[in-house]
């Protein structure tokens, strides 16, 4: 207390005491604040959002900005959008399926292997979810396929994704270069995420246009889609082109064959 | 006949000499004995390959028969498919079998002497046919079409309409009615309200987030008389976008916040156009890539379709949800409608 008392005088006391201030002020908002109803955000703990902003200094900021504010491309440089609001639901799908951070600019950005841990994508999404109300990372029981109705979900798959991703989800082409992803490996989580966010060219399908439990039936589509087709070689489930080809190299190839082994003569 | 002789036009044979004056028919190619012909043993295990051919046909068949009783299709995608396999595997060797043990048959073990059958002549005798144009004479000669008119008048003309009777009915289902204009009417009318397809839920304004696209029909359209039908022309795709994105509308006001509200059958041909790009606010049509601009009017920036999407003008109701303020003002669908009444 002593030491206290003789600096109280110190040049720099007021700056200190500005400071404290400061901090206090923004440690009672912080617990103040109305509670967010995510669980995932309630349960990141302040030394994961710290972290978390260390990972994103370290690997985002380039493009998003030092306080993932968002930066305009210069000159063919790197830009990107403010990540402030997107929530964690967001950042767990682009860096979770290694879209982020972005190689390279194209078309849209692509999927490719994963950069992060599982523990640092988790701290990442703790951070960018401090900065602004968001989507929150679903629960387990959320994205469990085998809780969904897959007869509703296949209807509306039909409705609302399958212009795009194809029937069963073996994605498709879009404009200028772009495209629908197939989802054939996509984990139950990530085309939750993807519903939910809306990432690049797809549009956000939030919880009043299809509910929390109407996603999870899409997701049990999804999953019975994986066990493969009834018929057979379902030969990408991509339609006339793949089943043309088969048709006309393996089917009339066959033909041909017969017809030339049944005209020439035996030896 | 020139007498003009020219060297390149001249045909010869490979070996300089000239050409025949006719070919002969060389015939048949000389007779070559195959291996079984000459060796009983081959001939034996011809035989033998043709037996188990046929042996393996009749497996195949039992097999099918026996995954029939054993290896029902069941619940699951594994079991049909294994289902599926083993009938598919009983019944195509059941088939092949057969036909490759005739065909071996045939080639290895029946004599395989060529032997050359000529051709009939098409034509008849003449005699024949001289007979044959006297009979048809006869007849015209007796019916006397030549002289009673209003008999064959009465003729062709029961032949000219007999084909209607076919005709009518055919075209008059096409489509199952030719009023043209119900192409025009769609269930939507002032304040009916945007439900979500397929569950028709009402949306409110402040459920629709910037980025989202909204699958919608009317409201009440499982009561419609022809639901379906109704569907086909009153179904709409709903975004909304930050309302500075916008660039132009088809009616002042229409939009209501952002939120816009479009046909969901092109323009061209009529099929769902919804593919939405959030980020280019691009609607495509899946069939013919035709490209509509969703903050330009739904302009066509791309594709064979001639003209924009028709907008849904849209409001909000007191309880907030959206409703529409009218109907289409221009027919929705393929372009020809709008050229034919």
């Amino acid at each position: 207390m002593k030491a206290l008392a003789a600096r109280r005088h110190h040049r720099s006391a007021p700056v200190v005491l500005l400071l404290l201030a400061l901090l206090l002020t923004g440690a009672v908002y912080a617990i103040a604040q109305p509670a967010s109803a995510d669980a995932a955000q309630a349960a990141a703990s302040e030394s994961d959002v710290a972290a978390g902003q260390k990972l994103f200094q370290a690997n985002c900021a380039t493009c998003h900005g030092v306080s993932a504010e968002g930066r305009e491309a210069v000159d063919g440089g790197a830009g990107g959008p403010s990540l402030i609001g997107v929530g964690a639901a967001a950042v767990d799908f682009q860096v979770g399926t290694g879209r982020m951070p972005a190689q390279m600019n194209g078309a849209q950005i692509q999927a490719k292997p994963v950069q992060f841990t599982q523990d640092d994508i988790n701290k990442l999404a703790a951070y960018v979810a401090s900065l602004g109300a968001g989507p929150a990372i679903p629960t387990e029981e959320q994205v469990d396929p085998s809780k969904g109705d897959a007869a509703n979900g296949m209807a509306l798959f039909r409705t609302n994704c399958a212009m795009c991703h194809n029937a069963v989800g073996a994605g498709g082409a879009l404009s200028q270069g772009k495209w629908a992803p197939a989802l054939d490996d996509t984990t139950p989580t990530h085309i939750y995420e993807a519903m939910l966010t809306g990432p690049q060219s797809m549009p956000v399908f939030n919880d009043a246009n299809i509910t929390p439990d109407e996603k999870r039936d899409i997701i049990a589509y999804l999953d019975e889609q994986r066990d493969g087709s009834p018929g057979g070689l379902s030969l990408g489930s991509l339609g006339p082109v793949s089943e043309g080809l088969w048709a006309w190299v393996v089917g009339i190839g066959l033909l041909i064959g017969a017809s030339v082994w049944i005209g020439a003569k035996s030896s | 006949m020139s007498t003009h002789h020219d060297p390149s036009t001249d045909l010869t044979t490979r070996d300089g000499a000239p050409l025949p004056e006719r070919f002969e028919d060389p015939g048949l190619h000389e007779h070559r004995a195959r291996v079984g012909d000459t060796d009983p043993k081959a001939q034996k295990r011809a035989e033998r390959q043709v037996v188990v051919l046929f042996t393996i046909s009749i497996l195949g068949t039992i097999g099918a028969i026996v995954a029939y009783a054993l290896v029902p299709p069941g619940e699951t995608v594994g079991t049909m498919r294994l289902s599926n396999l083993l009938l598919g595997l009983g019944l195509f060797l059941g088939l092949a079998g057969i036909g490759l043990a005739a065909v071996h048959w045939a080639k290895s073990l029946m004599n395989d002497h060529e032997r050359a059958e000529d051709r009939h002549p098409t034509a008849s005798s003449d005699a024949v046919r001289v007979k044959a144009v006297e009979a048809l004479r006869e007849g015209a000669k007796d019916s006397s079409i030549g002289r009673r008119g209003v008999l064959k008048g009465a003729m062709v003309t029961s032949l000219a309409l007999f084909p209607l009777a076919i005709a009518v009915p055919l075209v008059g289902n096409l489509g199952g009615g030719w009023d043209v204009s119900q192409s025009k009417r769609t269930m939507w009318r002032r304040g009916t309200r945007l439900t979500i397809d397929p569950s028709g839920r009402p949306i409110k304004a402040s459920d629709v987030t910037i980025g989202s696209a909204f699958h919608v029909i009317p409201e009440g359209l499982e009561e419609a008389e022809h639901p379906l039908n109704e569907k086909a022309k009153a179904v709409v795709l709903m975004v909304r976008m930050d309302p500075r994105d916008i660039k132009s509308e088809q009616g002042e006001g229409w939009s209501y916040d952002g939120i816009l509200a479009f046909s969901k059958i092109c323009t061209h041909v009529g099929c769902p156009v919804a593919l939405y790009e959030q980020q280019t606010h691009h609607i495509l049509c899946p069939c013919h890539q035709s490209t509509f601009d969703a903050a330009d009017g739904a302009k066509v920036v791309f594709g064979p379709a001639h003209r924009p999407l028709p907008q849904l003008p849209i409001t909000v109701d007191d309880e907030g949800y959206l409703v529409a303020q009218d109907g289409f003002d221009s027919p929705i669908g393929p372009s020809f409608w709008e050229r034919l009444t």
